[in-house]
């Protein structure tokens, strides 16, 4: 009886989600289906030109850049961040809470001030050259460009997947690994037929949440790309901020969207584990 | 020897991970205004931290905000939270895959989107917009942190403190929001840290009249960020670091660390 | 017996389509310890809790000392309850989770301690104050939540399947304390479970519900000796239960037996349910002396008996012995026509399910 009635406190949320998470999405919506002054409604008329903007091979080069780049970053992620979280959860525990906060510690640093400090790190006269040739050593030279931005993303985003996949490994039943190499695994065997399928919830929830924020920065590569290596978030940005083509920017947002909802559908359907939490915390 | 491998790969991760921050705090000393030379060590930086009036604004404009956008989505996402909880199915499923937008959606969407509400309606951008679209992102999170403390609490607790005698308000005073205050607080701990370390949205949704840090050294990082803002940036880290390093020994549980 | 205390009249819960409550109507005595038992999902549990306020009846009246309490909110009834898996408040200590309901009535500080301490010696956890709930076993917890309720001295104690959680050694012991418990306080119990041992053993009287309908009202006796229906018998211990015919008064028919009963009132050749409790089988040695020929086809040793089925030309037979006979030995049974309980047939279903969700 008063279990039912007590749904109603939501509803203040439910009017403040409507106006502030359903509306602008739809004004989004709204706004890539439509061509003319954004100021003027009445002479706003409907109209696919941004869509047909966005089919333009300039900017279906920089969509296919910001998916490449995100896409091979979260794969180095994936790789350098594994053995990671496997050796932080084979750590015994004493050990383990001060690797893993150890590993958490450089999140509490603004993350625009990180990736400022890599451009002082890269930059042509930067640190990283400086000792180079101090050691007799030829230069790199990286930044700006795709690599820089390559590095940044794997720098900043490298925690998101090592503390899922790390959760996960952590909660295995040593018995089971016992019990694997019981029944005659060797460690490799063990790991490829046991470790990696039981981890797999992580693996998938660790790719979600590098892939996504590293699909839709305008930050990293503008910061350690040099507007060289543009991807969509910049182009979005641009559209808002400079450009003022609201109805680009919104088709450009709206591809984002879909093609995020599409590849979040994909992962759930490998595994069936919201990140939810995780991702915004760290 | 495997152990050997081990501590050697963990150094480099971790090399990787420390030396923007080494630099960071290493150049927060440094008499040089360049970025790439040395030129002895000093504390003036610190001491202009105090005199710089943009980096006092912005400092006092990401706090305020955090404050605030903590205050109300704390208390708006637990009230939601509650209601959500004891909604029929379908409401409760609509209702939550609609709080989720903003956590799944990449933030430059939902800041573009709330930039448009906003000029679409013709409100100006600044404070006020800023600090809604905070409460717009943290509420979700909030709510995503107390639901399950709700779903955790024995689903005859209310009852049972009605059936003592209490009516349905002091048994929410009493019993309920304590027994899910753990989940309040890391949801307010949540809404804290993305306010003070959001940039993205804020970005799109203060225009510009006010400038939180993050806005503040974007803008810089273009032009040369003044070693001032390496010094507040030191303060803060260490500030922080000092936090964790309580919070860690005091809980001395292990696996809840806060992150 | 005394006088009338909760009056149940034709109350009847829906949920959606379904109806979980099918206007029953019950009347429960002072200082009684009544049961409601039955299956997942017979509407036991929703009978109590419409009792104890926390659902609306859709139709019929709750009488509580002759006054209607169908609009009394939960908070304002005399009627404590002890719930499943407890809910204690984990924020509190022992003593403060006692002490809520006295806190709530605005009770002096004094007056407090000393119920509170009071309570705690009735149930073993005088010492325990401070402790954390969650430091507890599950039998202590169980205990709190006794306390919590009983320091309000309330009219009628509502317990929801209380010793569900705990394991069967523990559970026993509980059984005995709750018993001497309420007999000390002198007050009425209502008790929800699924286990028809524990309502055997605890009842004054127990209530055998299955589908929101109450099958039969009675003491442990009655419903164990006298089934009124398939259902009942099923539920209620272990027993062979024959399809069969009454031929006549006192003689019932089945398998092409004719044995004498000690039942009576069916119409000629009805047909009806026969229940035979396994322990009421009796076995000789020699096959031609039983009324049924039959070969043991397992033995399961159960500590106080052995436990045989026993397999005739026509059926399977439950049997429980002190002496066992070996596996593939013909023997013989028979039953006294005491031990024959014929039943009326009905159509109930007569699945046996376990636990509540």
């Amino acid at each position: 009886m008063q279990q039912r009635g007590r749904g109603r406190i939501a509803y203040p949320y439910i009017i403040w989600m409507a106006i502030f998470i359903v509306v602008p999405l739809i004004l989004i919506l709204f706004y890539s289906f439509t061509e003319g002054d954004i100021h003027n409604l009445k002479d706003l008329k409907f109209s696919v030109s941004s869509y047909k903007k966005v089919l333009e091979p300039i900017y279906l080069k920089v969509i296919g850049n910001s998916f490449v780049l995100a896409g091979i970053s979260t794969l180095i992620c994936l790789i350098i961040g594994y053995p990671v979280a496997m050796i932080i959860a084979n750590t015994d525990v004493k050990h383990r809470n001060l690797l893993l906060m150890l590993f958490l510690v450089p999140i509490w640093m603004n993350f625009l001030l990180r990736t400022y400090a890599w451009m002082s790190l890269l930059s042509p006269n930067g640190l990283i050259n400086r000792l180079l040739l101090w050691l007799g050593l030829p230069k790199i030279e990286i930044m700006p460009g795709k690599t820089a931005v390559l590095l940044g993303m794997v720098y900043n985003f490298l925690p998101f997947m090592v503390l899922p996949i790390y959760t996960v490994l952590s909660k295995i039943d040593k018995h089971v690994i016992e019990a694997a190499n019981d029944l005659g695994g060797n460690s490799v065997i063990t790991f490829i037929r046991v470790i990696l399928p039981l981890s797999v919830p992580g693996i998938v929830s660790g790719i979600t949440m590098v892939f996504l924020p590293a699909v839709s920065t305008f930050v990293i590569s503008g910061l350690l790309g040099g507007g060289k290596t543009p991807l969509i978030g910049d182009l979005i940005e641009q559209q808002f901020l400079s450009s003022r083509d609201w109805h680009f920017g919104s088709s450009l947002s709206i591809i984002l969207m879909i093609m995020i909802l599409i590849s979040m559908a994909v992962m759930s359907r490998i595994d069936k584990s919201p990140p939810e939490e995780e991702r915004r915390k760290i | 020897m495997q152990k050997a491998v081990k501590r050697i790969y963990m150094s480099i991760v971790f090399l990787f991970l420390y030396a923007p921050i080494i630099v960071l705090i290493v150049f927060s000393f440094n008499k040089s205004k360049s970025r790439g030379q040395w030129g002895g060590f000093t504390f003036d930086w610190y001491f202009d931290l105090f005199k710089d009036r943009q980096i006092r604004e912005a400092l006092y404009f990401t706090l305020l905000i955090a404050v605030i956008s903590t205050l109300v989505s704390t208390i708006v996402g637990t009230i939601a939270a509650l209601g959500i909880s004891n909604m029929s199915k379908i409401g409760r499923t609509v209702v939550l895959n609609i709080n989720n937008l903003p956590v799944l959606n990449p933030d430059i969407v939902t800041g573009v989107a709330l930039m448009t509400l906003f000029i679409s309606t013709r409100i100006e951008l600044g404070f006020v917009t800023m600090l809604i679209a905070h409460i717009v992102f943290s509420i979700p999170y909030v709510i995503l942190a107390v639901l399950p403390k709700i779903r955790q609490m024995n689903k005859h607790t209310a009852e049972a403190a009605l059936d003592l005698g209490a009516t349905p308000a002091y048994a929410m005073r009493k019993v309920i929001i304590p027994e899910i205050m753990p989940g309040i607080i890391s949801g307010a701990l949540i809404a804290f840290t993305l306010s003070i370390d959001d940039f993205v949205i804020s970005f799109f949704t203060a225009g510009t009249s006010v400038t939180n840090l993050s806005i503040l050294v974007y803008s810089m990082a273009r032009r040369g960020v003044k070693p001032t803002i390496n010094a507040l940036s030191t303060l803060m880290f260490t500030t922080v670091l000092i936090l964790m390093l309580i919070i860690n020994k005091k809980t001395d549980k292990g696996e809840d660390i806060i992150i | 017996m005394s006088k009338n205390l909760i009056e149940l009249k034709n109350l009847t819960k829906r949920y959606n389509d379904m109806t979980a409550v099918d206007s029953i109507n019950l009347t429960i005595k002072e200082n009684e310890f009544v049961t409601l038992l039955g299956p997942s999902g017979c509407g036991k549990t929703t009978t109590l809790r419409m009792i104890g306020g926390f659902e609306d009846p859709d139709e019929g009246e709750i009488f509580f000392e002759g006054k209607l309490l169908n609009d009394v909110p939960a908070y304002k009834r005399n009627i404590n309850t002890v719930f499943q898996r407890y809910a204690l408040f984990t924020h509190m200590n022992v003593y403060e989770n006692v002490a809520f309901g006295l806190r709530v009535k605005k009770v002096s500080n004094d007056e407090i301690d000393r119920r509170v301490k009071r309570m705690l010696k009735m149930v073993d956890l005088a010492g325990f104050e401070k402790r954390n709930v969650d430091s507890l076993s599950g039998g202590q917890q169980q205990r709190v939540a006794i306390a919590r309720a009983l320091v309000n001295e309330p009219k009628v104690l509502l317990l929801d399947e209380p010793l569900g959680a705990l394991d069967l050694k523990l559970r026993k012991e509980m059984q005995i304390e709750l018993l001497d418990m309420q007999r000390s306080v002198g007050i009425t119990f209502i008790y929800v479970t699924h286990d028809q041992e524990e309502a055997l053993t605890m009842s004054d009287t127990v209530v055998v519900m299955n589908k929101g309908v109450i099958q039969q009202i009675g003491t442990p006796e009655d419903i164990y000796n006298e089934p009124i229906n398939r259902f009942v018998a099923d539920f209620i211990g272990e027993s062979n239960i024959i399809e069969g015919v009454m031929l006549e008064d006192y003689k019932v028919s089945f398998d092409g037996l004719v044995l004498d009963c000690v039942d009576k009132g069916f119409a000629l050749n009805e047909p009806v349910d026969i229940v035979i409790r396994p322990e009421d089988i009796r076995i000789v040695v020699n096959p031609d002396e039983g009324m049924i020929k039959g070969t043991v086809t397992s033995v399961v040793f159960k500590g106080v008996h052995y436990e045989m089925i026993i397999e005739s030309d026509k059926r399977e037979y439950l049997v429980q012995r002190t002496v066992m006979f070996p596996e593939g030995s013909v023997v013989g049974m028979n039953v006294q026509p005491a031990d024959i309980q014929v039943m009326k047939r009905g159509d109930v279903p007569c699945s046996k399910e376990e636990e509540e969700g």
